[in-house]
């Protein structure tokens, strides 16, 4: 069946059809999905639990904290409202000067440990590499969704260059750990786009020959953390320490962990940057295995959910925008995990809703927010 | 194709999309599932390897040092015991500038130069976040000053440690010895695991022999720390179990009794019950204040006391070695006895000077004019030298060093302290060994008379004295009081007919009790009757025809004065040694010690019916 083309409006808008009123719940009337809604008030929860044993039963971080959770969650729930195809008109702006302001990083860029990843707006230090997390796979989404997929071959190579040239910009600050994810937000899309099978083993099999060129220009200090990531006891106090004492701290959880606040990596300090990067092993220590099981869970939820959404939706641009946004949220959690437990390098990258600290919680829930526009902005044409 | 191009296949499109939105919600779940072996690697499989590691990074096991076992005389006389003392103690971790902070301190808490370089040297052998003492003992007054400025130190407490106390203090100084700070060479001698929170272990005397006893065992505490070593709580403790306390033979009255004898002057006085070999009374004088030694004594006054030329340092009861002059008579003349050289009733012709035979050497008599005939109780009664050169002749020097090494005389009495020497008793073999010469006649004669190479320790002639007393029954002089038996002895019996005893002690007894006895002057008065021998230890050798001049001869060359007793004479309860440097003739100086502490133990209420 081929579905066609309609015009904007929706069948909330018509109104006068009570059937229909009542067959739509309440949260779709506030263009707020339901399922998500829960999951992620689940996860936020349960995250601010964490933190407050984190934060060694800080008030006044939780307190931050949940100011940040009320205004990012208030933040998803007006995005939510806006149809979706509000973002067309912005994406390419946001894509054009988030460009820009990376150039301008890269030129006049104020450092921070030895990584220029700022620009200095006057009133506040802005990163635009985080911006980009966002707004790179909604632009390859925008431009492949133009056209009949699977893309041609020419426009498959515009859509990479969409997401090499900002990475590479990224990766120059350098802030390897934010291009790579970047890069695989958008790898993402174009899969989901239906870049063909034969392609991607061409493209891994490049990858794999330009990995020796990838360690020849990375900086002393990346290489360093692939090196610990490899052997972290080869330095057990310097740069491996992060990766022991956090992988001390979730195998010493166990089965059913050691208690919330209970934790005595994490109470005692031992464990590093326990507030932020490195949240998921105090939960791991706290409530164990099965605290694990129950964060996987939550994850995989809101991610499956967030897929179900966009092989929902009813165009090419909402579709592969909504499967951008659910990769995009997949790898973080992915990466972070990953590399907290120590199979992955360590990357300065926090778990997405758990972790203390802004601007990943506000980029995280936009994403959401426009999963809902999305989803609740449908044509509901079959009822 | 133009068409699709231009009219979008939504139905393919949607399919297309859909498979790979399946692919990718295997993908991430196949993923989740990795993470998910991951934790169960770690969390389940790897669990126990990691809880050790967790538990080794938050508890640290402290060391809770033991108190050490207090030292008491037979009396239950507390000699040596633990008090709390107030520390200065920093931790450098937690200060951020040390000079600063040193430099401020010491304007309100007097620190030396030593004691500074003290905790330097502490503070650079630990880690950071352990304490280093800058002051011990702290007075009243400066914990008060230093807790009302406490605001402007942190990283600075005081703290109380267990450190020793010596209540008699110069009195048992010697004995007891002292317990100081252990150093590096003690670190290598002590069993880590035993010394481990421990900073004070028993360096001379008593606090030395039995260190072992008096340590105790180390308990332990378990605590939690956090990453800088910050003590959160204890978990669990083991606790410490206290040295024992000593019981001593010594009897601290008499001790004090002893020392009040010697006065001023220089000596030693050695108390010994012949019976069981426990020691009453073990003096050297001069002494020190051992309590200077616990803390650390500074190296001014350590050097002022090790330079002092009357040696306060010194143990003269133990260590002191001296020729043992006319004490060994008794001995001697036993020994005529019993190797049938002399009976007792031959009589010798003193006429003041003794020659051998085919030799020029003179040998002189202590009085000039000589003692007339003299048998063996006059030669002990006045201690006449000419019979003991003619006795000595007699045996010649291989049976008198036979005879009086089983008196102890020439090695240590083993007694429970460290460092005793073995004193000299010559013969041949020693003379040849140590100075490739051989033994000359002349040298028999001086051995005789308890001179020439001959040396004793005060301790050596309690001991010989104690033995002729039991009529040749050995004991074994010891301080401690170990429930039972006293040590074994090391000297074997002398075993001789009472007939060969008898006249010795009569002679001894003469030497007091009448009115030629050289020591006669301390008979007046006593209530029981007391056997001794006087002697006299020469400092200086005078020339051939030099006569020895008390006046003339500057202090620290005059003779040693000597006496040894024991009392009461038919049933010894208590013998006695007595040395008083430079103190002359030992009858006039040194006998009325002994006699002072022969009455205070054989006088003493509870010993009343006991008397004969």
């Amino acid at each position: 069946m081929i579905w066609p083309r309609l015009n904007t409006g929706s069948a909330l808008d018509s109104g006068g059809v009570d059937e229909t009123r009542r067959r739509i719940p309440w949260s779709h009337r506030l263009h707020l999905d339901f399922p998500l809604l829960v999951g992620l008030l689940l996860l936020a929860a349960f995250g601010l639990m964490v933190l407050y044993s984190a934060s060694g039963g800080s008030a006044d971080m939780m307190e931050r904290q949940l100011v940040r959770l009320l205004l990012a969650f208030g933040l998803m729930i007006a995005i939510a409202q806006l149809p979706p195809h509000w973002l067309k008109i912005i994406t390419t702006t946001l894509f054009t000067a988030g460009i820009i302001m990376l150039v301008l990083v890269a030129l006049f860029g104020v450092s921070s440990k030895g990584a220029q990843r700022w620009l200095d707006l006057g009133l506040f230090r802005f990163q635009p590499s985080e911006m980009m997390k966002l707004v790179i796979p909604m632009m390859v989404a925008l431009y492949l969704a133009d056209k009949q997929l699977p893309p041609q071959p020419s426009r498959l190579l515009i859509a990479t260059a969409m997401i090499v040239i900002p990475v590479l910009l990224i990766a120059k600050q350098p802030d390897l750990g934010t291009s790579l994810l970047i890069a695989s937000s958008g790898f993402f899309v174009l899969f989901l786009a239906g870049l063909p099978w034969r392609v991607m083993g061409v493209l891994g099999a490049l990858a794999a020959a330009a990995l020796p060129a990838l360690w020849a220009v990375m900086k002393p200090y990346q290489k360093q953390r692939v090196l610990t990531f490899l052997d972290p006891e080869q330095d057990p106090l310097g740069s491996g320490y992060h990766i022991i004492q956090s992988k001390i701290a979730i195998g010493s959880g166990g089965l059913f962990g050691k208690g919330w606040m209970e934790g005595t990596q994490s109470q005692l300090s031992f464990l590093p940057e326990r507030h932020t990067d490195f949240i998921f092993a105090v939960l791991a220590e706290e409530f164990g295995f099965m605290g694990v099981l129950l964060l996987f869970a939550l994850y995989l939820f809101l991610i499956w959910r967030a897929l179900s959404i966009a092989m929902q939706a009813q165009e090419t641009y909402t579709r592969l925008l909504a499967g951008a946004l659910a990769m995009t949220f997949f790898i973080f959690f992915f990466v972070n995990v990953g590399m907290v437990s120590g199979i992955l390098p360590v990357v300065g990258l926090p778990l997405p809703l758990v972790s203390y600290g802004g601007t990943a919680m506000v980029t995280t829930l936009i994403g959401f927010g426009v999963l809902m526009s999305i989803h609740t902005h449908r044509k509901l044409l079959d009822t | 194709m133009a068409f699709r191009s231009m009219l979008k296949d939504y139905h393919s499109e949607a399919r297309l999309f859909r498979r790979r939105a399946y692919v990718a919600m295997g993908f991430t779940a196949l993923l989740i599932l990795g993470l998910s072996v991951r934790m169960t690697l770690l969390q389940v499989h790897e669990y126990k390897h990691y809880v050790t590691q967790s538990n080794d990074n938050r508890i640290q096991v402290r060391s809770l040092p033991p108190a050490r076992g207090h030292i008491l005389d037979r009396n239950g006389v507390v000699l040596a015991e633990n008090q709390t003392t107030l520390s200065l103690v920093l931790i450098p971790e937690q200060i951020d500038d040390l000079d600063t902070t040193l430099h401020s301190l010491r304007e309100i808490v007097a620190v030396s130069e030593d004691e500074l370089q003290r905790f330097h040297k502490q503070r650079k052998r630990q880690r950071s976040f352990l304490p280093a003492t800058l002051r011990y003992h702290l007075s009243d007054e400066e914990v008060a000053r230093f807790e009302s400025q406490r605001y402007r130190f942190p990283g600075v407490t005081v703290e109380a440690i267990l450190s020793r106390n010596y209540p008699l203090g110069a009195l048992t100084a010697h004995v007891i010895g002292y317990t100081g700070r252990i150093n590096e060479d003690d670190l290598k001698a002590l069993d880590e695991g035993r010394y481990r929170g421990s900073q004070f272990t028993g360096k001379t005397g008593i606090e030395r022999e039995y260190e072992e006893l008096l340590h105790g065992f180390p308990g332990e505490s378990r605590i939690e720390a956090n990453v800088v070593g910050r003590v959160l709580r204890e978990l669990g403790r083991t606790p410490s179990q206290s040295g024992s306390d000593l019981h001593l033979t010594l009897d601290s009255r008499l001790q004090s009794i002893a020392s009040e004898a010697l006065g001023e002057l220089k000596g030693a006085v050695v108390a010994i019950d012949p019976n069981n070999g426990e020691i009453l009374a073990l003096v050297s004088k001069p002494s020190f204040d051992p309590s200077q030694f616990v803390l650390g004594i500074p190296q001014k006054e350590y050097a002022a006391l090790r330079d002092d030329p009357s040696r306060p340092l010194f143990d003269r009861a133990l260590r002191g070695q001296y020729p043992p002059g006319s004490t060994i008579k008794p001995v001697m003349g036993l020994a005529g006895l019993a190797r049938g050289v002399m009976d007792a009733q031959e009589q010798i012709d003193c006429h003041g000077k003794y020659q051998l035979p085919n030799s020029s050497l003179v040998f002189r008599d202590w009085k000039k004019q000589g003692h007339g005939p003299t048998d063996l109780n006059k030669s002990i009664v006045e201690s006449c030298d000419v019979y003991y050169y003619e006795l000595s002749r007699r045996l010649g020097v291989d049976r008198i060093h036979e005879f009086l090494g089983q008196f102890g005389l020439g090695q240590a009495t083993g007694i429970d302290l460290p460092s005793e020497p073995n004193g000299l008793l010559p013969s041949r073999e020693w003379k040849r060994i140590t100075r490739n010469q051989p033994w000359y006649p002349g040298e028999t004669l001086n051995i005789g008379i308890g001179q020439g190479f001959f040396m004793a320790t005060p301790l050596q002639l309690a001991q010989m004295t104690a033995m002729l007393a039991n009529h040749g029954k050995p004991i074994r002089p010891h301080l401690v009081l170990e429930g039972g038996e006293p040590p074994a002895p090391t000297l074997r019996p002398v075993v001789l007919p009472d007939s060969l005893w008898q006249p010795v002690i009569k002679g001894m007894e003469d030497v007091v009790h009448t009115r030629q006895g050289t020591a006669n002057r301390i008979a007046r008065g006593a209530k029981y009757r007391i056997a001794g021998k006087t002697g006299t230890a020469q400092v200086f050798s005078l020339g051939r025809d030099e006569e020895y001049d008390e006046e003339k001869i500057p202090e620290n060359m005059r003779d040693h004065a000597l006496f040894v007793a024991f009392a009461p004479a038919q049933q010894p309860q208590i013998a006695v040694a007595v040395l008083v440097e430079n103190g002359g003739h030992g009858g006039a100086t040194a006998s009325p010690m002994a006699r002072a502490v022969m009455d205070a133990w054989l006088l003493r209420p509870e010993n009343r019916v006991a008397l004969p």
